[in-house]
């Protein structure tokens, strides 16, 4: 046996952990990477609400009743951005754990020494990254149609912003790590399809009959759409949509650490 | 102090009413190689999950390096190297992207590019996962095994979709570990895998330890019938060639083509053998007489019956 491509030693046996701060940037670099890089991703992530935005920007289809006077896309931003929240850190998380379960990903990752809480960690960063990257394209277009959002309200906005990645990341993690990878496909595209239309995206809880709009404000949609109109047209720091927020997130996550699966 | 690599105690494990690990036992000394030999369904995939902590036993201890892989995973994982069947990769993840991921995870891996280099992979650094051919995900995950310089491995079928080149090399590989002090458990149905390369085989049938030895002893416990072995055309009827031998002697057509005389061999059976192909009209090739290989140790510990 020819041992010239082995140099006796090159295997000798020097185990441990890598240091923690590299194995979250790295896992958190490969999942961004995989994010942009998947085509139907960013069709869900960007184009659509690039669409959104331009159509309901420049056509005419809203009631103008909506508005109150205010520019067409300082009223359609706000949801915008709550759309790409919900399209990235839910619909399109729970669908790549779906099918990264299928193929194994996460049994070979938590066969490392990377430890559990870093695996969804991991994820959580790439959302926050991801969400940032649709902030800065949505935002610079909105821009250019002639957004001006509230001074006062930006720092608001990126708070809920944040909030809103993680309470999504948290029930897309749950909805992703718990069922097949075909039924998380088929139930993360009808979530987002009904949140979009019926759970206060685009349309507001006060053009809805009383009983509907309360628990449209309940939602994490209603809640963070509301939340960031009130950042970034009022000015206003929406305690309400931040509290409804937490709680989704907290629920979520005790329950996602239940019944996630590595397979 | 020095635990063994692996310790195995009565491990039982159940998936609803269907038995997969049995009682079984096992022990397996540190730097050395044991393959786990079995067939489909007999357990051993099941048995690796458990030493890897994916899966609790019902019953019975296991113990890897002295831990207890289901409550100390913890400190476990970092000693460990795994190779899961079918491997485990994001389908859009280039080759040295994931390697690389695996590798910040441990304090000290192995260079990454150029293990991708000996391993063949050095072309498709930048390739999909999903685009790479089946034994090039297996070279890769086979390269995530070894990465973070495990003291033990754990290998599912390592070599099952590869090309006899790159099963050459990961034999020479697999060599190369237990070289440096590195302990091996690997699954394989390759009785060549095992007989050349493993230190101890086990046999596993019905989720329990049948057989348990080195490849010379196997195979020397069960020397008293020597066979006969001889190739010619396939769908020979062996029926008629026992009927031709004395009572007691038994014909296989293990793979097509391929027929082995089991009993006592003598000069009078080497005759009616030969003779009763002339018969046939059908040359018996490559005819040979000895002592029987570990896959017919195999065959006859587990059944020659192929199970559903």
């Amino acid at each position: 046996m020819t041992t010239a491509r082995f140099v006796p030693g090159t295997f000798t046996p020097a185990p441990g952990r890598g240091r923690r701060g590299r194995m979250l940037a790295t896992h958190a670099r490969v999942e961004t990477a995989l994010t942009l890089r998947h085509g139907e991703q960013i069709l869900l992530t960007l184009l659509i609400p690039l669409a959104l935005l331009l159509g309901l920007s420049l056509l005419d289809v809203l009631p103008a009743g909506e508005f109150a006077g205010m520019e067409r896309v300082d009223w359609i931003t706000p949801r915008i951005l709550a759309l790409a929240v919900l399209s990235s850190a839910f619909t399109g998380q729970a669908i790549a754990l779906g099918f990264d379960r299928r193929y194994g990903v996460l049994k070979r990752l938590s066969a490392t020494a990377l430890p559990r809480w870093l695996l969804v960690a991991g994820r959580l960063v790439a959302a926050l990254v991801v969400v940032a990257l649709q902030v800065l394209v949505l935002g610079g277009v909105a821009a250019l149609l002639g957004w001006s959002p509230s001074a006062a309200g930006i720092a608001f906005g990126v708070v809920l912003l944040a909030l809103g990645t993680l309470c999504f990341g948290a029930l897309g993690v749950l909805l992703g790590g718990a069922l097949k990878a075909e039924a998380v496909l088929a139930l993360a595209n009808i979530v987002w399809f009904v949140l979009l239309l019926a759970g206060g995206i685009l349309m507001v809880p006060s053009a809805l009959p009383d009983a509907y709009a309360t628990v449209v404000a309940l939602l994490p949609s209603g809640a963070l759409a509301e939340g960031l109109h009130a950042a970034l047209v009022d000015g206003t720091f929406s305690a309400g949509a931040c509290a409804v927020l937490a709680v989704w997130t907290a629920v979520a996550a005790a329950i996602a650490t239940r019944t996630t699966k590595l397979t | 102090m020095n635990a063994a690599a692996v310790e195995i105690t009565g491990l039982v494990k159940r998936f609803g009413s269907v038995t997969a690990v049995d009682g079984l036992d096992l022990k397996m000394p540190r730097g050395e190689i044991l393959a786990l030999l079995g067939p489909n369904g007999a357990g051993k995939t099941t048995t690796v999950e458990i030493c890897e902590g994916f899966r609790a036993p019902d019953a019975g201890t296991v113990r890897v390096l002295g831990l207890d892989p289901a409550r100390d995973g913890a400190a476990l994982r970092p000693r460990v190297g795994v190779m899961p069947q079918g491997g485990g990769a994001y389908p859009g993840v280039r080759a040295e992207e994931m390697l690389r991921l695996v590798a910040a995870c441990a304090a000290d891996p192995l260079d990454p590019a150029w293990l991708l280099d000996v391993l063949g992979l050095g072309s498709t650094r930048r390739t999909p996962f999903k685009r790479l051919s089946g034994g090039q995900q297996q070279r890769l995950s086979l390269a995530c095994a070894l990465i973070g310089r495990p003291e033990l491995v754990f290998l599912d079928e390592p070599t099952a979709g590869m090309d006899p080149q790159a099963r050459r090399l990961v034999w020479e590989l697999l060599g190369a570990l237990r070289t440096d002090g590195v302990s091996v458990l690997l699954t394989t149905h390759l009785m060549e895998e095992a007989e050349s390369l493993a230190d101890d085989v086990v046999i596993v049938d019905d989720g329990a330890v049948v057989a348990q030895g080195s490849p010379s002893a196997l195979t020397a416990e069960h020397a008293e019938d020597a066979q006969l072995r001889f190739r010619a055309r396939p769908g020979l009827d062996t029926r008629l060639l026992a009927a031709a031998l004395p009572e007691g002697y038994v014909v296989r057509e293990s793979t097509p083509g391929s027929y082995r005389v089991i009993g006592h061999v003598d000069p009078q059976v080497v005759s009616t053998v030969t003779s009763w192909c002339a018969q046939q009209g059908v040359l018996a090739e490559e005819l040979h007489v000895g002592r029987r290989d570990l896959e017919e140790v195999f065959l006859e510990l587990t059944g020659r019956e192929l199970r559903t």
